[in-house]
C-alpha cells in the first residue's frame, strides 16, 4: 500500500518537533481568530505571512493551514455561546447552537461540533491524500492551453459560486487581473503602470492588497457598523453529548462531511455555503422539521461538519493543480511562491515532504484542535471580553510590522492604506474582495499561459478547444455561466447568498 | 420594470440636468460601482494605450492590459445603466473619521520608520489607529500602546531579529 508509506512518511515530517509546534501554534492563533469577531483567517494569514519567510517551507504551510482550518473550530464556539459567528461559516450554527445553549445544553452543543468537525476532517485528510496524487498525474500532461484553460475555468467558477453579486464578483476578477500585471513585463522587460516608481516595477506585493482588503478595509467597516456585543458566558456543563445525541448526530455528521467534501473541491465555495445547503438538508430529513432553530442538534452536528471538510478539501486543487479554489488558498499560493516554490503537479513529486507533511499535519492539528477546544472551553470565552477598541489598534500594529518587514519599505505601507480605503469603498459598492485576490494571484500566471499558448499554435486561437482537456475546461465554464444566468437558477442562488 | 426609455431619461437627467433643478446625482450603489469600473479600466486603457500590443502569434506587453481595461469599462457601463433603474442604496454607517485616520496613522507608520525609527513609530501607530474608534480613553490607549509597543520589540526586533533601530540615530 504506497498510500499508508507516504502517510507514514508524511506523519514522520508533521511530527517533528519543530512542525509539531507550528502546527500547535497555527491551530491557536486559528481558534483565537476564529472566537474573535472582525478578523478573519483571510486578514490573520495575510499579516503573519512575512514571519514565516524565516521558517522552512513546510513548517510555514502547516502553520498557516492551522490558522485556516482552526479558525474553522473557533467559529462555532462563538456561535453557539454568544449567538455571535466568529467566521461566517459559522452563521447557520449560530440558529440551534445558540438555543441549545440557552437550554442548557452547550457542552453537548460544542462536544458535538468538535466530534463533527474532527470526523470531517479525518475524512478531509484522507481525500486529499487519495485524490491528489492522481490528479497531480493527470495534471502533469497540461500544456499552457490546458492551463489557461482552467484558470479561466476557476475564475468564472469562482466569481459566479461565491456569495453576493455575480456580475460584481466577476468585475472584481477582471480588476484583480489587472492589477496582477502592474510591474515589469516577464517577457519582454517592459514596464506597465509603474509610472517611475522602482518599488512598482516588481508588481504589487500580494501581501499589501491582502492585508489592506482584509485588515484593514475589514477595521474601517467595522468601526463604520459598530456592533452590541451581549458579553453572555453560558455556563458550561456536562460537557459529554448524551448516547441519544450521538446517534441523532452520526447521520447529519455524515452527510455534511459529504456535502463539505463536494463543495470543497469547486472553487470560489465559501464554507458558508456547505454549512448551510447542510443545514437544509437535514432540515427537510429530519422528522419533525419544526425542532429546527429550538435547539436540534443536527442542526449543529450537520453543518459544522460540512464547514470543516470544506476547508480541508479546498487544498486539494491548490496543492494538486497551484489553483487556488478561495481567498485563503490565495493567499497559501502566494505563501509557496515566496518560498521559491513554484505551485503546481510538481511539488507533490519534487517535494514530497512538503505535501504529505501537510497532509499529515491536518489530522495532527485537528486532534489538537479537539484537545484545545473542548477543556479549555472557558479561556476561549474570556477571550470574548475583550473589547475590539483594543483589539483593532492591534491588529494594525501588526499588519504595519508584518508588510514592512517584507522589503523594509514606506512605500508598501502607504499603498496598504490605500488598498485599506479601497478595499472599504469596494465593499460599501457590493463588491466581494476575494475574486479580486483570486484574479490577482492568478493574473500574471493566465497571462503567461496565454502567450505560450499562442507561441505553441503559431498565433492561432482556436488551440484551446481543439486540445481535448482544454475543449472540456471550456465548456464547463461555458456551461457555469448559462446555468447560472438560467432564471431559476439565479432565482434560487438570490435566496441562498441573501 | 422600466423599459430603457426611462434609463436613457435618466441618464440624460443625470448628465445635463435642467437647468433650474439643483444636479442631483443618483445614490445607487451599482450607479457608483459602475462609475469606479469605468473610472479604473478608463485609466488602464489610457494609460496603456502605448504599450506594444504585439500580434496574435507574439503578444506584446500592452495586449493583457487593453483587452482587460476594455473588460472593466464594459462592466462599468452595464452597472451604471442598471444602477439607473434600480435603487439600491448604499447601506450601513460610514465612518469618516475612520476612514481617514486609519490610513492616515498607517501612512505616519511609514514616513516614522524612515526617519524616527521603530518605537515612535509604533507608539503614534497605535494611539493613532485608537483615535480612528468612537471611545477613546487616553490613559487606556497610552498604556495599550506602551504595552504593544513593549511586546512587538521584544517579539519581532529581540526574537525574530527584525534590523530596525529603535530610535533613529541610535
Amino acid at each position: 500500500m504506497e498510500l499508508f508509506q507516504q502517510l507514514i512518511f508524511g506523519f514522520g515530517v508533521a511530527l517533528s518537533w519543530q512542525n509539531l509546534l507550528y502546527c500547535l501554534v497555527g491551530v491557536s492563533v486559528g481558534t483565537l481568530i476564529g472566537v474573535l469577531p472582525g478578523i478573519g483567517p483571510l486578514g490573520t494569514i495575510a499579516i503573519l505571512l512575512p514571519i514565516t519567510f524565516n521558517v522552512a517551507p513546510v513548517g510555514a504551510l502547516i502553520m498557516l493551514a492551522g490558522i485556516y482550518y482552526g479558525a474553522q473550530y473557533g467559529g462555532s464556539t462563538t456561535a453557539i455561546l454568544v449567538n455571535l459567528p466568529g467566521e461566517t461559516s459559522s452563521v447557520v450554527t449560530c440558529i440551534d447552537g445558540y438555543q441549545m445553549a440557552r437550554q442548557g445544553r452547550a457542552g453537548p452543543a460544542l462536544a458535538i461540533a468538535a466530534i463533527g468537525s474532527f470526523f470531517a476532517g479525518t475524512v478531509g485528510t484522507l481525500l486529499i491524500a487519495l485524490f491528489g496524487p492522481p490528479l497531480a498525474e493527470i495534471a502533469l500532461q497540461f500544456a499552457a492551453p490546458e492551463y489557461f484553460s482552467l484558470m479561466l475555468m476557476s475564475l468564472v467558477a469562482a466569481a459566479v459560486l461565491a456569495q453576493g453579486d455575480m456580475m460584481k464578483s466577476i468585475a472584481m476578477v477582471a480588476l484583480g487581473l489587472l492589477l496582477g500585471i502592474v510591474g515589469r513585463d516577464v517577457n519582454t522587460g517592459f514596464e506597465r503602470y509603474s509610472f517611475g516608481i522602482t518599488e512598482l516595477s516588481d508588481g504589487i506585493g500580494f501581501i499589501v492588497v491582502a492585508v489592506g482588503m482584509f485588515a484593514m478595509g475589514e477595521i474601517i467597516s467595522n468601526l463604520g457598523d459598530p456592533e452590541e456585543r451581549k458579553v453572555f458566558t453560558a455556563k458550561v456543563t456536562h460537557l459529554f453529548p448524551t448516547w441519544a445525541d450521538m446517534k441523532q448526530s452520526i447521520g447529519p455528521i455524515l452527510r455534511g462531511t459529504a456535502l463539505g467534501s463536494f463543495f470543497g473541491v469547486l472553487p470560489g465555495t465559501g464554507p458558508a455555503i456547505a454549512s448551510f445547503s447542510s443545514y437544509m438538508v437535514e432540515k427537510k430529513l429530519a422528522a419533525d422539521p419544526s425542532r429546527f432553530g429550538h435547539g436540534a442538534i443536527e442542526g449543529v452536528a450537520g453543518p459544522e461538519s460540512a464547514n470543516n471538510a470544506d476547508a480541508q478539501c479546498k487544498f486539494i486543487p491548490m496543492l494538486t493543480l497551484g489553483l487556488p479554489a478561495s481567498g485563503v488558498m490565495a493567499l497559501m499560493l502566494g505563501a509557496l511562491t515566496i518560498q521559491g516554490i513554484q505551485p503546481g503537479p510538481e511539488v507533490m513529486t519534487l517535494r514530497p515532504d512538503l505535501f504529505w507533511g501537510l497532509v499529515a499535519s491536518m489530522w495532527i492539528g485537528n486532534l489538537m484542535l479537539v484537545v484545545l477546544n473542548l477543556p479549555l472551553i472557558g479561556l476561549w470565552v474570556k477571550l470574548l471580553e475583550v473589547p475590539y477598541r483594543l483589539l483593532f489598534p492591534a491588529i494594525m500594529a501588526f499588519s504595519a510590522i508584518g508588510i514592512y518587514s517584507v522589503n523594509n519599505s514606506s512605500f508598501e505601507i502607504y499603498l496598504t492604506a490605500l488598498f485599506g480605503v479601497a478595499g472599504f469603498v469596494w465593499g460599501k459598492l457590493g463588491f466581494p474582495p476575494a475574486p479580486l485576490l483570486l484574479g490577482f494571484v492568478l493574473g500574471p500566471m493566465m497571462e503567461e499561459n496565454l502567450r505560450r499558448a499562442m507561441l505553441m499554435a503559431k498565433g492561432d486561437p482556436s488551440v484551446f478547444v481543439t486540445r481535448p482537456i482544454s475543449l472540456g475546461f471550456i465548456i464547463v465554464t461555458i456551461g457555469i455561466l448559462i446555468v447560472m444566468v438560467a432564471p431559476a437558477v439565479k432565482k434560487r442562488r438570490a435566496e441562498i447568498t441573501d | 420594470m422600466r423599459g430603457p426609455s426611462s434609463v436613457l431619461g435618466r441618464l440624460s437627467s443625470v448628465l445635463c440636468p435642467p437647468s433650474s433643478a439643483p444636479v442631483k446625482l443618483p445614490d445607487s450603489k451599482d450607479f457608483w460601482s459602475g462609475v469606479m469600473l469605468i473610472a479604473i479600466g478608463g485609466a488602464a486603457v489610457v494609460i496603456g494605450r502605448d504599450y506594444p500590443f504585439g500580434t496574435a502569434l507574439r503578444m506584446g506587453a500592452g495586449f493583457f492590459p487593453l483587452v482587460l481595461g476594455a473588460v472593466l469599462v464594459l462592466f462599468g457601463v452595464y452597472f451604471v445603466v442598471r444602477g439607473l433603474r434600480s435603487s439600491d442604496r448604499i447601506e450601513g454607517g460610514w465612518s469618516l473619521r475612520a476612514l481617514v485616520i486609519l490610513p492616515l496613522a498607517f501612512v505616519l507608520f511609514g514616513v516614522l520608520m524612515q526617519h524616527a525609527g521603530f518605537v515612535p513609530a509604533l507608539f503614534v501607530l497605535v494611539v493613532g489607529s485608537a483615535a480612528a474608534g468612537t471611545e477613546f480613553k487616553l490613559v487606556e490607549v497610552l498604556l495599550l500602546a506602551g504595552l504593544l509597543t513593549v511586546l512587538c520589540v521584544a517579539l519581532f526586533i529581540w526574537a525574530l531579529g527584525l534590523p530596525y533601530p529603535l530610535f533613529a540615530g541610535s
